[in-house]
C-alpha cells in the first residue's frame, strides 16, 4: 500500500465528483427529501376515520355514544345515511371506512339494565388500518359500558360497600409521546449510509469500465488493492456527510434526542460500511454497464429494505422469513442505531450485532476485492 | 406514421432481447416483491414478547397472567425477577412489554378495592406500541369486569345479566378474514407496474443521448411523437405482462381472486401505463446522463408511489399539503381502482374520479416529455 498513490487516485475521483453537480446534489438532497417524507407524511397511526352514523335511536344515550367516538379524535362523522341501503352504498363507494349504526331501543335496554347492541360494520380491505380502526371503536364502546356499570354500581352503593376491580397503569419507555419520526430517523439514517455507500462504490467502478478508463489505471503501478482504497474512499467520505446531514436535521428539526453516544454511533457506523463497501464492489465485478449496476443494486436493496425490520417489525415475520433476515446485514445496523439513538445503549449490549456486522464485513469486502483483483488480472 | 412509429417499436424490442438482465428484471422482480410483501409483511401484531413480573405470586396474579396469555396476541417470553431485571429485558430487546403485578394484588381484589398493575412498554416503534397499549388496555378491562362481575353475582345483586352495558359487534366487509394479502396484492400491482416502468423507460433517451445515437434518429424523417410512440409501445406491453404475471401468481400463491370485472380492470391497467411510462420518458427526456435518470426516477417517482400513494400508509393521517399533493401521483388514483375492483365489485360508476384523473396525467406527461424532447433537438 502506498499512500501517495492511494491519495492521487482519491483527488482524481473528487475532481470527477465535482464536475458532475447534479448528482452530487442529489446524493445530497436524497436523504433530506426521505427525512421529511418519513417525518411528517408517513405514519401508520389512522386518524379522523371517514365515519358514517346511522343513528335509528335518536335518544340522549346513542347522542352520547356518537360524541364519544368523535371526542376521541379517531372518527370524523362525514355522513349521516338515512337507512341500511344508504350504509351499505357509502361503504362500496368508499365515502366511508366505517359505519357506527345505533339501532332502535338502544336507550330503552341501557335503561332496563339489559346488554344494549349496537353494530360496526368496517371497511376490511385495508386490513391493516382496518384491526386498528376496530380496537380504537372498541376502546370508545369500553369507555362508554365502564361509564353506564360505574352510574349502576352508585346506585347500588346502598347496599355494596366496595367492589374489586382491576386498573391498569401504562408507561412508555424510551418515546414517551410515541412519536413516529423518533423511530423513522434512525431507520433512514442506516438506509442511506448503506445506499450511498453501495450504489455510489458500484458505479463508479463500473464507468471506469464503460468508458475503457479501468484498463489504463491497470497498467499504472497502482496496485489491486489501493485502486480498491482509492476508489472507496471517497465514497466513505460522502457516506459520512450525508450521515451529518441527517443527524443534524434530526436533532435540530425534528429535535429528536440522541440517548447514546455518538463516537459510538459513528465508530459503528464504520464496521457497517465495510458489509456495504463489499456488496458495491461485488456488484462492480457483475456489471458491465451502469444500468446493470443499478439492477443489480437494486436486487440486494430491495430485500435490505423490506427484511431489516426497518419498516416492519421482523417480530411479525413468519419464523422461516425471520431466519432469512439474519442474512441481513442492514439489520444488525438497524439495532444498534436504534439502540444508540432511543434507548441509550451502550457497548455492552450491542456487542453481539458488532461481532455479526464484523464477520459479515470482513467476509463480503474480502470475497469481493478477490473477485476484483481476479477480473483484472 | 404507424409504419415509423412500429420500426422504432421493433428496434427497441431487439435492445430489450439483447439484455437478459434487464429481462430477469422484468420477470423476478414482480416474483420477488409479491413472495416478500405476502409471506414476509404482516401487520398483525401477534405474540407480542410480553414479560411478567409478579411480586405478588398468588392464585389471582397468575388468572391476570393467564388473561394475557390465553390470547394470541401476547406471549410471555420471560419472568423477571427484579425492576433492574424488566430494565435490562426491554434494554436488550428481548421483551416488547413488561406487565409488573405487585405485591398486595390479591389482597386488595379481596378487599374489594381497586388493584393497580403496571405495563412498561417499548415505544421506540410507535406503532406497534400504540397496537400493544390497546391490546393490553383491553384484556385489563375485560378481566376487571369479570372480576366485578364475579363479586356482584356472589353478594346476590344483580338480578338480570346486563353486564357489560353495552356490547358493540364488529363486523368487516370485503375481507372478512381480514387477511392482509387480500389488501397488499392489489396494491403491488400499483406500484410493481410504477417501479418497472420508471426503471425501463427512464434510460431510453438517456441513452440514446449518451451514446449519441439520438443525432441519427433526428436526421431520420421520424417526427417527435412517433419516437416517443415507438418507444412506449413496448414496455407498455412489456409491463401489461407483468399485471397478468402479479394477478396470476396472486391468484396461485395466496388465493386472492377478483371479485370485480376482469376486463375492466385490464383495460383500466392500460391506462395506468400510459401515465406511469409517461413520467418515465419525461424524466429520461429532462435528464444528461443516466446516472441523473436513475437517480431522479427513484426520488420523484419510486418513493412517492411506495410511501405516499396510500399502498402502505393511509393517505387521511397524513398532514393536509401532502394530502393535496398526492394527487399528483398516479398510483394514488389506480390504487382505489385496483381495490375497488378486487375487493369491492366497483364499477365505473364508482371509479370515473379516478380514471379522469389518471388519464389527466397520462395525457400532461406524455404532452410535456413530446414537446421537450422537440425542444432539445
Amino acid at each position: 500500500m502506498n499512500v501517495r498513490r492511494i491519495l492521487h487516485l482519491v483527488r482524481k475521483e473528487l475532481i470527477q465528483l465535482r464536475r458532475d453537480p447534479q448528482m452530487l446534489r442529489i446524493v445530497f438532497i436524497s436523504p433530506i427529501f426521505q427525512l421529511f417524507v418519513f417525518g411528517y407524511a408517513v405514519t401508520t397511526d389512522v386518524k379522523h376515520v371517514a365515519t358514517a352514523l346511522l343513528d335509528q335511536d335518536r335518544s340522549v344515550q346513542s347522542r352520547d355514544l356518537a360524541e364519544r367516538f368523535v371526542r376521541s379524535g379517531y372518527f370524523d362523522i362525514e355522513r349521516l345515511p338515512a337507512g341500511p341501503d344508504e350504509v351499505d352504498r357509502q361503504l362500496d363507494d368508499g365515502e366511508v371506512q366505517v359505519a357506527l349504526v345505533i339501532p332502535r331501543g338502544f336507550a330503552a335496554d341501557l335503561a332496563a339494565d339489559r346488554t344494549a347492541r349496537v353494530q360496526l360494520l368496517v371497511d376490511g380491505s385495508d386490513s391493516m388500518t382496518a384491526a386498528m380502526v376496530a380496537g380504537y371503536a372498541g376502546g370508545v364502546a369500553g369507555e362508554f359500558s365502564a361509564q353506564v356499570a360505574t352510574d349502576r354500581l352508585e346506585r347500588l352503593r346502598a347496599q355494596v360497600q366496595r367492589v374489586p376491580a382491576v386498573e391498569e397503569r401504562t408507561r412508555v419507555w424510551y418515546n414517551p409521546e410515541l412519536k413516529s419520526v423518533r423511530y423513522m430517523v434512525p431507520g433512514v439514517l442506516s438506509m442511506i449510509l448503506f445506499l450511498v455507500t453501495m450504489l455510489l462504490t458500484s458505479m463508479a467502478i463500473v464507468k471506469e469500465r464503460e468508458i475503457g478508463t479501468l484498463e489504463q489505471l491497470v497498467v499504472t503501478p497502482i496496485t489491486p488493492g489501493e485502486l480498491i482504497v482509492g476508489k472507496t474512499l471517497p465514497y466513505i467520505g460522502i457516506g459520512f456527510i450525508s450521515m451529518l446531514l441527517v443527524l443534524a436535521l434530526s436533532t435540530f428539526w425534528f429535535r429528536v434526542p440522541i440517548a447514546g453516544s455518538v463516537a459510538l454511533l459513528f465508530a459503528l457506523a464504520i464496521v457497517f460500511i465495510f458489509t456495504s463497501l463489499g456488496l458495491g464492489l461485488f456488484i462492480s465485478t457483475i456489471s458491465h454497464t451502469q444500468q446493470q449496476a443499478m439492477m443489480s443494486t437494486f436486487f440486494f436493496m430491495l430485500p435490505s429494505i423490506l427484511l431489516s425490520g426497518f419498516m416492519f417489525p421482523i417480530a411479525n415475520m413468519p419464523q422461516i422469513i425471520q431466519y432469512v433476515t439474519l442474512l441481513i446485514p442492514l439489520r444488525y445496523f438497524l439495532v444498534i442505531v436504534r439502540g444508540i439513538f432511543l434507548k441509550g445503549n451502550g457497548f455492552a449490549i450491542l456487542w453481539p450485532q458488532v461481532a455479526v456486522l464484523l464477520v459479515f464485513g470482513v467476509a463480503i469486502l474480502g470475497l469481493a476485492a478477490l473477485r476484483f483483483r481476479k477480473r483484472l488480472g | 406514421m404507424w409504419l415509423r412509429t412500429g420500426v422504432i417499436a421493433w428496434k427497441e424490442f431487439v435492445q430489450i432481447g439483447r439484455d437478459w438482465r434487464t429481462l430477469a428484471v422484468v420477470v423476478v422482480l414482480p416474483v420477488l416483491m409479491l413472495v416478500l410483501y405476502g409471506y414476509a409483511i404482516n401487520f398483525d401484531l401477534r405474540h407480542i414478547a410480553l414479560g411478567v413480573q409478579d411480586e405478588d405470586r398468588s392464585p389471582a396474579s397468575r388468572q391476570l397472567v393467564d388473561a394475557f396469555s390465553r390470547g394470541e396476541n401476547f406471549a410471555v417470553a420471560e419472568t423477571v425477577a427484579s425492576p433492574a431485571a424488566a430494565t435490562r429485558a426491554l434494554d436488550a430487546g428481548e421483551v416488547r412489554a413488561v406487565l409488573v403485578i405487585p405485591r398486595g394484588y390479591a389482597a386488595d381484589l379481596a378487599a374489594g378495592r381497586t388493584a393497580t398493575v403496571q405495563m412498561l412498554v417499548d415505544g421506540a416503534d410507535s406503532t406497534s406500541a400504540t397496537t400493544t397499549i390497546g391490546y393490553a388496555g383491553a384484556i385489563v378491562r375485560e378481566h376487571s369486569g369479570a372480576i366485578t362481575l364475579a363479586a356482584l353475582r356472589r353478594r346476590g345483586l344483580l338480578a338480570r345479566d346486563g353486564f357489560p352495558p353495552l356490547e358493540m359487534r364488529t363486523r368487516f366487509w370485503y375481507n372478512p378474514e381480514q387477511r392482509s394479502v387480500n389488501y397488499i396484492v392489489p396494491g403491488l400491482i400499483a406500484v410493481i407496474l410504477m417501479m418497472l416502468s420508471t426503471l425501463l423507460t427512464a434510460l431510453t433517451v438517456v441513452r440514446e443521448r449518451e451514446r449519441g445515437t439520438i443525432e441519427q434518429l433526428i436526421v431520420s424523417p421520424l417526427r417527435s411523437y412517433e419516437l416517443i410512440l415507438g418507444k412506449l409501445v413496448p414496455y407498455a406491453m412489456i409491463a401489461f405482462v407483468d399485471v397478468l404475471l402479479v394477478m396470476g401468481a396472486g391468484r396461485m400463491l395466496f388465493g386472492v381472486r377478483v371479485v370485480g370485472s376482469i376486463p375492466l380492470l385490464l383495460a383500466l391497467s392500460v391506462l395506468y401505463l400510459v401515465s406511469a411510462l409517461g413520467i418515465g420518458l419525461l424524466i429520461s427526456v429532462i435528464s444528461p446522463t443516466q446516472q441523473t435518470a436513475m437517480t431522479v426516477g427513484m426520488l420523484a417517482s419510486q418513493l412517492p408511489t411506495m410511501l405516499l400513494s396510500g399502498f402502505l400508509f393511509p393517505v387521511r393521517a397524513m398532514p393536509e399539503l401532502v394530502q393535496w399533493l398526492t394527487n399528483l401521483i398516479p398510483a394514488r388514483h389506480f390504487l382505489v381502482i385496483v381495490r375497488g375492483i378486487f375487493l369491492k365489485d366497483n364499477g365505473l360508476a364508482q371509479l370515473w374520479p379516478q380514471v379522469l384523473l389518471l388519464a389527466g396525467i397520462a395525457a400532461l406527461t406524455l404532452g410535456l416529455a413530446s414537446r421537450k424532447f422537440r425542444k432539445k433537438l
